[in-house]
């Protein structure tokens, strides 16, 4: 089939009006034909089987500004929005106080529409906030080396299962039972040509077989409980493997850091610092490992270094590691920092500061907690997993955790994240700095109510 | 420029034989390949490592190469200062540049490596 | 880029820190205070920054200026896609309705944020001609390793498992060669030939019953359009394998040509470069995964799906899995759609058009200067190559960074691996022709310094922050966070 009919001219959309993102205009074009050389577009892309060349395509034609912001806060509005509603809803990703600072500075188009600072003269801006953002992760988690941001938490989590595997020579994974399953589920997909077997140990990491690559665990765990981080660690040393913690970045301004137990990898999903929800991405990963190990790890790492005149820079720097250098022998095929919400959770960890990050982890430790013993006193629902927590907890209702929430949502409250797969009718409830106390209350009267109808 | 006293490989190693102890590194025309080199992997003392086969990595800021041994044998010495600073792979090359010294298991393997004069026309290929 | 007017105080926060100063204030607790776990469980020190708020602000607001982006610089960064990111996109993203929702909460009440991820995958089906989509790759590696795992699943469960070798052209990009093991495949070089194609009889004598996947890069990283696409296609099919196309750039197919007419089985697409969504100084991305409908059932979960006016989130029968923690990088998908919806059938098929009729542009008033990777019309970017200035004694990177003093950033440097002094110049279909004839210019201002003044080129860049970075002495002496 020839192309024939009613190809606009470039640039131009339906209506004959030019697009606002592309400037050429008709002489543009003709000049810029005429200095190729050729009489037409088309003498271009004459490559292209003449058969399959411009398709017709389905989708709609081009929206103006006005109307198309129109029809798309239309669609938004149409989702069950935390902030309208009272949200207990945590597991892997928290919804926190974002200070104003970090809209602002996500307003700058430097940052934003910058690409990877592979020419790092034009790039000091975006480099020395990746080198902030790895002093941060490593402060928090008092860890000596951290690269400059993963996609995901559960994506660092298995890009370090990995890693160990690498270090220890070993192909046997042994993941806490207690971590949550999608963790597991993540790394199985990540795994799944490289002959590598994934076991899962019971919670007190007894029995642990000797020919691991590591003990990876989660804490808080999926139930929201404190695990014995030193006694884990010890236990995967004992058989030559490395500890891999997988944490919530917020609970260390309140509890021991990582590194103090010895952790030999962290991994942490980083949006609870400063990143909005977004139903789930972009987020940023958060690893961190031994300086010992660092020609293992994956991802990019930002350095420090000096110009020809003496004065302080910084680089990507060891990046033989990584795919573009090293191709099939990589330690990842990662490309990517996640860099812009890694600059969120620099100019989030800035802002806090040291005393800021301490009241949001106690906030959350206090309403948390408030709220665990409250609803332990209402009838027919009990707190069924025993341990320190941070800001959740599992509860177990008198009826179904769909039910439950159906009901709640109800009253505008959006419940927990059922794990009835692991307990019967339990939820796991989360409590941050952002539910008021009368929220909570109203969470607490509208649970005994549900319950109550039975 | 290559010293007349050593024996070259054709994945550019160096050899200097000292009875039966054969020193090795890289050459100048891989150093100057390469670029800055950055780290060194060296294996450990002690081993067996037969004729050309890999015995580590050499990295320079946006390279990496395989490095292989041009005699077989036993690794009696692995030059632990290259670790630290293994710019002296770029800045002497057939001194301080050096990376392991092989205990020889068959003198005969030294046949198969090529002169100065055979490893200059070599890479000047 | 803005000239800072002095040099900035470079120090980092921990050095700005004084005790007592904040930049925020939290309120105080508003329930009963509760009790506190065992005293061991907490932690004494937390050694973080101490600053008042304007200096944070301050203090990113200046190193900010030290970049070089979109909305200040001309970009021609090859096969990266630096075009215009509409701020449109970023005010969708950060609606209350679609910045606020909680990725646990069940599809039912989030009925706008699954239709807009419906609709997406609808409009990138129409555009590649795979209908099969999956939005869950945060990032076009994790999109080409979600589409060889799709590769493997599809042969295994054809009881084929023999097949576990990707071939890969040597003009490739170091993620196919990184993905292809991370895949557990082994990796076959099939050689480019002189004019920059796939050598087709190389890639006959290839295939056979242990291809798992070709790996084709479309348009090539040489920016060219495969010519024997169709017999490739053919070939790789002929013997079992299929077709995975790093489409990493779509930004010249756009109603061009649809991959799956050519006979591509599997695609991905990077939001960030084609469909306008920020790069962000290095991520976040997005790089959906794109099949046939033979091979939709192994898609990696969710995939969007609509049942009367009900959208649901799904996961297909044979998926490959769950390859991240939720559903995508929404925050990015709601970017692109909304890039999407602003541009319509009829601007996307401009997008292209304008994207290759700048590049062609560029080529054509630069290759009396520069030699040329390849010299036929290219797609959407042209591959220099810098021979004749190594001739005079100035290499590739140093015409890359004196273009930076001219607060032009640098082309993509010495890829593809088998150009020699490569410069790849991308200059997308937003930028203007006033901007392509500054840059034309400047061009060939460097080459005229390269004879006359080839110190200053090779020291360059002389009007940055910086001047070149001791990147050997960074990597020799890793220093990687705040130290006292």
């Amino acid at each position: 089939m020839v192309h024939t009919v009613d190809r606009p001219a470039g640039g131009r959309i339906a209506g004959g009006n030019p697009h606002p993102y592309i400037p050429a205009t008709d002489a543009d074009r003709a000049a810029m034909l005429a200095a190729i050389g050729v009489s037409s577009f088309e003498d271009l892309v004459q490559d292209i089987p003449e058969h399959l060349r411009f398709p017709e395509l389905t989708i709609a034609e081009s929206a103006p500004e006005l109307s198309l912001s129109a029809e798309l806060a239309a669609m938004a509005a149409r989702n069950v929005t935390p902030g309208d509603y009272a949200c207990f809803l945590g597991a892997g990703a928290y919804r926190h106080f974002i200070p104003s600072t970090v809209g602002a500075i996500l307003q700058r188009g430097e940052f934003v529409t910058a690409y990877t600072p592979y020419q790092p003269e034009a790039a000091q801006g975006t480099l020395q906030t990746g080198f902030e953002f790895q002093s941060a992760i490593c402060q928090l988690f008092d860890m000596e080396v951290a690269n400059a941001g993963m996609y995901d938490g559960p994506t660092a989590f298995a890009e370090a299962a990995l890693m160990a595997c690498r270090l220890t020579r070993r192909n046997k994974v042994a993941i806490l039972e207690t971590a949550d399953d999608r963790l597991t589920a993540v790394l199985r997909a990540y795994s799944a040509h490289q002959q590598i077997e994934i076991i899962s140990i019971p919670a007190d990491g007894a029995n642990t077989p000797d020919d691991i690559a590591c003990v990876a665990f989660q804490s808080p765990n999926l139930f929201g409980v404190i695990e014995d981080v030193a006694s884990l660690t010890e236990k995967a040393h004992a058989a030559g493997a490395l500890s891999i913690a997988h944490v919530n970045p917020t609970a260390h301004g309140l509890f021991q850091p990582p590194g103090k137990y010895g952790v030999d990898i962290v991994t942490a999903e980083g949006q609870p610092l400063g990143v909005p929800l977004s139903f789930g991405g972009a987020y940023v990963g958060l690893f961190a490992c031994r300086q010992e190990h660092i020609r293992q790890l994956p991802g990019r790492i930002i350095g420090r270094t000096t110009d020809t005149q003496g004065r302080t820079g910084y680089v990507l720097t060891l990046q033989t590691r990584e795919q573009h250098i090293r191709r099939e022998r990589a330690t990842s095929n990662i490309c990517t920092s996640t860099q812009l919400i890694g600059l969120m959770v620099a100019v989030y960890v800035a802002t806090l500061g040291k005393q800021g990050m301490r009241d949001v982890a106690n906030l959350c430790y206090q309403k948390a907690h408030y709220a665990a013993s409250e609803i332990a006193k209402v009838p027919g629902y009990s707190l069924p997993v025993v341990g320190a927590f941070f800001h959740e907890f599992a509860v177990t209702c008198p009826r179904s955790v769909a039910e439950t929430n159906a009901a709640l949502l109800k009253r505008k409250i959006i419940g927990g994240y059922d794990i009835s797969d692991r307990i019967p009718d339990t939820m796991l409830i989360c409590v941050t700095e952002m539910n008021s106390r009368g929220e909570i209350d109203t969470l607490i009267s509208a649970l005994r109510e549900i319950g109550g109808a039975q | 420029m290559n010293p007349e006293d050593l024996k070259y490989s054709k994945e550019h190693e160096w050899a200097r034989v000292d009875g039966k102890t054969v020193t090795i590194g890289i050459t100048q025309f891989a150093a100057e390949q390469l670029g800055d080199v950055v780290y060194v992997d060296l294996p450990a003392a002690g081993a067996s490592i037969a004729q050309f086969a890999k015995f580590g990595e050499i990295e320079s800021v946006k390279t990496v190469s395989d490095l292989f041994t041009p005699v077989g044998g036993k690794i009696v010495e692995v030059n632990g200062a290259i670790k630290d600073n293994p710019e002296k792979v770029n800045e002497d090359t057939y001194g301080e540049g050096w990376l392991l010294k092989i205990e020889i298991t068959d003198a005969a393997q030294l046949d198969g490596l090529m002169d100065a004069a055979g490893y200059e026309s070599h890479t000047a290929g | 880029m803005t000239t800072p007017m002095r040099e900035m105080d470079r120090r980092l926060l921990m050095d700005r820190s004084v005790p007592g100063r904040r930049a925020v204030a939290l309120p105080e607790s508003d329930v009963p205070a509760q009790p506190m776990p065992d005293a061991t469980l907490l932690r004494d020190d937390l050694p973080l920054p101490e600053i008042a708020q304007l200096e944070v602000i301050r203090y990113f607001s200046l190193l900010s200026q030290l970049n070089f982006s979109i909305d200040t610089n001309f970009y021609p960064l090859g096969s990266c896609t630096m075009k215009y990111n509409p701020k449109l996109n970023d005010a969708i993203a950060s609606l209350p309705g679609f910045a606020n929702i909680h990725p646990n909460q069940p599809a039912e009440q989030v009925q706008g944020a699954v239709q807009l991820m419906y609709e997406l995958q609808e409009a990138l089906g129409d555009l590649t001609g795979l209908p099969g989509v999956s939005l869950a790759p945060l990032a076009g590696a994790q999109g080409e390793y979600a589409g060889l795992l799709i590769a493997r699943a599809y042969h295994a469960r054809r009881n084929d498992s023999a097949r576990t070798v990707a071939i890969v052209p040597d003009s490739a990009h170091g993620t196919n060669p990184a993905s292809a093991a991370m895949a557990g495949l082994e990796v076959v070089t099939v050689p480019s030939d002189a004019s920059g194609n796939v050598d087709v009889d190389a890639l006959r004598s290839l295939t056979d019953e242990r291809t798992a996947v070709f790996m084709l890069t479309m348009p090539s990283t040489l920016g060219l359009f495969e010519p024997s696409i169709l017999e490739i296609t053919q070939i790789v099919h002929s013997a079992g394998g299929l077709v995975y196309a790093d489409g990493a750039n779509l930004n010249a197919l756009l109603g061009m040509v649809r991959l799956g007419d050519l006979g591509v089985d599997i695609c991905h697409s990077n939001l960030h470069k084609t469909f306008s969504t920020p790069h962000g100084g290095g991520g976040p991305g997005s790089g959906p995964v794109m099949v046939t409908e033979e091979l939709a059932s192994f898609l990696p979960e969710p995939v969007a799906a609509k049942s009367g006016d009900t959208y649901t989130l799904d996961t297909p029968e044979h998926s490959v899995g769950k390859i991240n923690g939720f559903h995508g990088s929404f925050s990015i998908l709601a970017r692109a759609y909304t890039y999407i919806r602003a541009m319509g059938r009829d601007g996307l098929k401009a997008v292209a058009e304008n994207a290759i009729l700048n590049a062609n542009y560029i080529q054509a008033q630069l290759k009396d200067r520069f030699d040329l990777a390849a010299d036929r019309y290219c797609m959407h970017e042209t591959v220099l190559s810098a021979t004749r200035q190594r001739k005079r004694g100035v290499k590739g990177l140093d015409i890359a960074k004196r273009l930076l003093d001219h607060g032009i950033h640098a082309p993509t440097m010495y890829f593809p691996l088998i150009v020699d002094e490569a410069l790849m110049v991308e200059p997308t279909e937003t930028e203007s022709k006033e901007t392509l004839d500054r840059f034309i210019e400047v061009m060939r201002q460097i080459d005229d310094e390269v004879t006359s003044d080839p110190e200053t080129v090779r020291t360059a860049p002389h009007t940055l922050p910086v001047t070149r970075l001791d990147e050997a002495a960074a990597a020799r002496k890793p220093y990687l966070r705040w130290q006292e």
